[in-house]
């Protein structure tokens, strides 16, 4: 039972990651349907500057971070302005290639500047943060994924529904001619949907970064993994990003605990393609009905 | 039947002053690649004028309109507006500026019900901040309830009360049409510019529209572009009719004289017998 218990909860912090670095790839989608496969670059990224500033930089962990964040914000603006911004009213099978070639330029660049090592981050994490009752031990940086992503969902809802720009993005994703006929900067929305996208991106790269260490090849392989998370919730989704995110990361844990560790990445696909068998849009995807 | 008929306060305000909406098209030109959708247009709208343009298939009517509204970029000629240079403006600077317009193939928010449609379009007009919509102040209150009287103002002027709540994707096509002209009026446009708003209408919803338009142009002096096939209807509503062919200006004038002008006929039923 302690077994089960220990399992579910590593396996509720571990999706909340997964569904924080999914709810950056559905932002981009939602606004412009273009699937970025340079997500895992973003996660790793975010994960390096915050290493770099707290590790060489000396920065206090409290400046490092929210630096970190606004670093990631500019960059994913920069993403847009630089690479993506020429490319509208291109095909999107451009777009996507272009983001392709971000992904290798990007891990090229992360290899150059602090190679295919694995770092840890020094332990600044507080241990009143860490649980511990009922026979098992919580350690702090689950209870801070958790927490992280609670509360990044929260703030995401409460932006959609009821922020002006929240609203725009919806309106282009929804329909771009309308939106543009109704004065919404569709640029803004686009650069704006990057940069938050880089900046969760980031968050949960740096968290990820605390439980398994940072090496460019592990972290920049969640972008692979954002996918069956994404798929199962459905591509437009923020609250199927978080929950598909947790039925990924409950599902490796428990075949990692149960079953064989060495299943781990597995499972995760073989469920994928089950659900897709069942509901091919995802768990919480627009059902698209066309008349014809 | 009511007999009241609604008269928004967003355009009672306004009738008197009157919007000035001056649009000048100058040898505007447009190529996708070789070919030339638009050559070398030149066209004028006065405040309150009623223009229609109309063309065979393919003449142009619908690339003009989009560059008039910056969806797409001429590359040559200029576009003013009230005396601004407007030619390489962004659509939502366009929309800001005062021009509003319906789209050939539908484009609204079919997941969202008519009135939220309609609010959608209010955006542009909301002045409180951040801080007094958190808190609902009473001043955002005000606005609030000022911009749901605008729209509900417009859909009793369209004859919407009834479909208000429904999702505009259950609609039938005529009465999405019809959201989609209370969405562009919303926006407060000076210049209202309509493209092809009957296409694909039965002979009842055509009647509602005409009634419409013409009650938009003579009774709030609106200034409105039309494009549209239909050539009774551009007859009797028109002021001033611009014929495009080929991407080039064939003929302007009174619905008279472009009924009795050869070239226009020529255009339509090809050359005749005698030449």
């Amino acid at each position: 039972m302690e077994f089960f218990l220990q399992l579910l909860i590593n396996g509720i912090s571990i999706g909340f990651l997964y569904g924080l670095a999914a709810l950056g790839f559905v932002m981009i989608f939602k606004s412009s349907s273009v699937l970025n496969f340079a997500h895992g670059e973003l996660v790793a990224i975010g994960a390096f500057l915050f290493l770099t500033l707290v590790t060489s930089a000396k920065i206090p962990v409290l400046l490092a971070f929210p630096l970190t964040l606004a670093g990631t914000f500019a960059l994913g603006f920069l993403i847009e302005r630089v690479f993506l911004r020429p490319l509208i009213g291109e095909s999107l099978i451009f777009v996507i290639m272009l983001t392709l070639g971000l992904a290798s330029m990007f891990k090229g660049i992360m290899l150059f500047v602090w190679g295919g090592n694995l770092y840890m981050f020094p332990d600044f994490l507080p241990s009143w943060l860490s649980f511990r009752g009922a026979g098992i031990y919580v350690p702090p940086v689950y209870v801070l994924s958790t927490a992280v992503g609670l509360v990044f969902l929260v703030l995401f809802g409460f932006f959609f529904k009821y922020s002006s720009q929240g609203i725009y993005m919806r309106s282009v994703a929804d329909n771009q001619p309308a939106a543009l006929s109704l004065g919404v900067n569709v640029r803004r929305v686009f650069a704006l949907s990057w940069a938050i996208a880089a900046l969760v991106a980031a968050m949960s790269g740096i968290v990820l970064g605390i439980i398994n260490g940072i090496n460019v090849h592990d972290l920049t392989s969640i972008g692979m993994k954002v996918f069956p998370v994404v798929i199962l919730g459905g591509l437009e989704s923020i609250g199927g990003a978080i929950l598909g995110g947790l039925i990924i990361g409950l599902l490796e844990t428990f075949t990692g605990g149960y079953l064989s560790p060495s299943l781990r990445d597995v499972i995760p696909y073989a469920v994928l393609v089950v659900i897709l068998l069942v509901r091919p849009y995802g768990l919480f995807g627009l059902v698209e009905i066309e008349r014809v | 039947m009511k007999a009241f008929r609604a008269d928004p306060e967003l355009f009672r305000s306004r009738r008197e002053q009157g919007d000035r909406a001056d649009l000048s098209v100058d040898g505007l030109t447009l190529r996708f690649g070789g070919v030339v959708a638009v050559n070398d247009v030149t066209l004028r709208v006065r405040t309150g004028e009623f223009l229609s343009v109309i063309g065979p298939n393919g003449a142009g009517k619908t690339s003009l309109l989009n560059c008039i509204t910056g969806y797409y970029r001429p590359q040559e000629g200029s576009i003013s507006f009230n005396g601004r240079n407007v030619t390489h403006m962004h659509t939502h600077e366009l929309v800001r500026e005062g021009i509003g317009r319906t789209f050939q193939n539908i484009e609204l928010f079919p997941g969202m019900s008519v009135l939220s449609n309609l609010l959608l379009a209010r955006h542009i007009h909301y002045r409180y901040g951040f801080l007094p919509a958190a808190l609902f102040f009473p001043s955002a209150r005000r606005e609030e309830v000022r911009h749901r009287r605008i729209v509900e103002e417009l859909i009793d002027f369209l004859e919407m009360q009834s479909i208000r709540h429904r999702l505009v994707g259950s609609l039938p096509y005529g009465l999405r049409k019809r959201v989609e002209l209370g969405r562009a009026l919303a926006l407060e446009p000076k210049l209202l510019i309509l493209d092809e708003p009957f296409a694909g209408m039965n002979l009842e919803e055509k009647e509602d529209m005409v009634r419409f338009l013409r009650e938009l142009h003579g009774e709030w002096k609106r200034t409105i572009v039309l494009v549209e096939h239909d050539m009774s209807i551009v007859m009797s509503l028109s002021e001033r009719i611009a014929v495009l062919n080929f991407g080039e200006k064939l003929a302007e004038g009174t619905p008279g004289e472009i009924q009795d002008d050869p070239e226009v006929t020529r255009a339509y039923l090809g050359p005749s017998e005698e030449g």
